[in-house]
């Protein structure tokens, strides 16, 4: 791969030894995936940050670091809600190792906003390219946003995000931002149906470039809640709603196939992942007026989303259902070895491997209905 | 007798050990014990098997990304491996042995899986790109 002068130095370690590293690891995926340069980022977003994930091995690695990153980065969630942890039954040990990674995440300068939705903060400019590790925003970054970005690990995202550049290939190339499979749904979806849809969909077409094409037209959310089931399931970071487009594959679903739905009794319901829009919130909380939740009842949100919805979030506490911030049901050891309803195709898929809990997937009026439901 | 190998330079440095190899692709999270250097997962042919201080051979990394950081842990326990060889490296394996600094060579002129036995003495130069294995 081409190096620039600068870039040069950088590798030589006229910067600093973080700064080499981060460079000689930009320099080897250039090689390893056939990059011809590297290209400036507009931002970064790692992964990697849930003390539950990353263990000792990512706190030792990070604590070894300095230097400071050269873009706005910011923080996928984390293992718990850095103010109602022990709420959530977070002990003492995990509490002071996760934030001794978030602050070490901080003294690289990196914003310590722990979130799976980034682009509520701020939103990347279409056509720009970042370089973002959730894997479901990577996906609504490239196909909603409009902004390029390959699916990144934590690793490689904070070595992009030291140098502000990543390698120029694959989803950065647009050469390989075109469709190749052609998914047809002629019957109605709403709300938990897209995540239901993506976690279906992700099996089958794996890394592939999915074309949608539906009868009823996607909310934000909606797209929010297909990509997160598809890059769960498979390693979907693109997808296209044009539909048009001939493929020689087209794979066509019937409603029963999409109907992953049951009813059973969890010991918890959780909602927010991905974390809830301000949208999402007050749909929570009209369905939950007037009611009193009977079973613990969980909303993961962004930091940034609640402290912009503090009357939705007063009324939907005063049900004694709770919202939590900078962590969700996946990355948090609260949810382990429990039995979960969720509304989510993603967590459908993590929440047995990652938590080892029973996860059932329902709508989220049924999510809402099961936590009030007097016994 | 020495049969020298060229390759390509993924992570520098140079290295002489032993060689451990296997044909089944490695995931470092879950699949090594960061302390021991002891391979762990249950369903993987070198279960049991020590990679530290060892010259280890294997096609692909799989897994998580938090791998590389495994990688790097294992360095610090003193139990990473001397230096690895690839088929094809992928990001997890490229990261680790970067940030580690343990030579990492890979797209070699000869498969290195079927060219490098078990227990034979291998010499891994990534300053100058070949790997030299006792024949």
């Amino acid at each position: 791969m081409y190096l620039t002068r600068e870039e040069e130095r950088a590798l030589a370690g006229e910067f600093g030894h973080g700064k080499q590293k981060a460079m000689e690891i930009l320099a080897a995926l250039g090689d390893i995936y056939g990059a011809e340069k590297l290209i400036p980022i507009e931002s970064a977003q790692i992964s990697g940050v849930s003390y539950k994930t990353i263990g000792d091995a990512g706190l030792e690695y990070l604590m070894d670091q300095t230097g400071s990153v050269a873009v706005p980065t910011l923080l996928n969630p984390m293992g718990m809600d850095r103010f109602r942890w022990s709420e959530l039954g977070i002990d003492k040990h995990f509490f002071e190792k996760q934030m001794a990674i978030v602050a070490q995440y901080g003294m690289l300068g990196i914003d310590a906003q722990c979130t799976c939705t980034p682009y509520y903060i701020t939103s990347p400019q279409r056509g720009t390219h970042v370089s973002w590790s959730e894997s479901s925003a990577v996906s609504y970054a490239n196909s909603v946003l409009g902004a390029w970005t390959n699916r990144e690990g934590g690793p490689s995202a904070l070595a992009s995000a030291l140098i502000g550049k990543t390698p120029n290939y694959g989803y950065h190339l647009r050469e390989n931002r075109i469709s190749d499979v052609s998914v047809k749904i002629d019957f109605r979806l709403s709300g938990a149906d897209y995540g239901a849809l993506g976690y279906v969909i992700g099996k089958v077409v794996k890394s592939k470039v999915p074309a949608f094409s539906f009868t009823s037209k996607p909310t934000n959310d909606e797209l929010k809640a297909l990509a997160a089931g598809m890059a769960a399931t498979g390693s979907v970071a693109l997808f296209c709603l044009e539909g048009a487009r001939a493929h020689q594959e087209t794979i066509e679903l019937v409603p029963a196939e999409v109907d992953l739905y049951s009813s059973g009794e969890p010991d918890v319901v959780v909602l927010g992942c991905p974390h809830c829009s301000r949208l999402e919130l007050a749909e929570i909380a009209r369905l939950l007026r007037g009611r009193i939740v009977t079973k613990p009842l969980w909303i993961c949100t962004s930091r940034h989303i609640a402290s912009r919805s503090v009357s939705l979030i007063t009324q939907i506490e005063k049900t004694g259902a709770r919202v939590i911030c900078d962590t969700c049901m996946i990355v948090s050891p609260a949810f382990e070895n429990r039995c979960m309803m969720v509304n989510s195709g993603k967590a459908f898929e993590y929440g047995p491997s990652l938590c080892k809990s029973e996860t059932i997937i329902a709508t989220t009026e049924t999510c809402i209905d099961t936590a009030c439901t007097i016994h | 007798m020495l049969h020298r190998i060229k390759g390509r330079i993924i992570s520098k440095g140079y290295a002489e050990g032993v060689a451990v190899v296997t044909q089944e692709p490695l995931s470092f999270l879950g699949g090594v014990d960061p302390k021991t250097g002891i391979v762990i997962d249950p369903k993987h042919e070198l279960k049991g098997t020590s990679i530290a201080q060892r010259i280890l051979v294997f096609p692909t990394g799989k897994g998580s990304t938090v791998g590389s950081y495994v990688i790097y842990q294992l360095k610090k326990n003193r139990v990473a491996p001397a230096a690895i060889i690839n088929e094809l490296s992928e990001t997890i394996v490229a990261v680790g042995a970067i940030i580690a600094s343990i030579p990492l060579m890979d797209k070699l002129e000869v498969d290195p899986i079927t060219a490098i036995k078990t227990g034979s003495k291998v010499i891994v130069d990534c300053v100058q790109g070949f790997v030299e294995v006792d024949v």
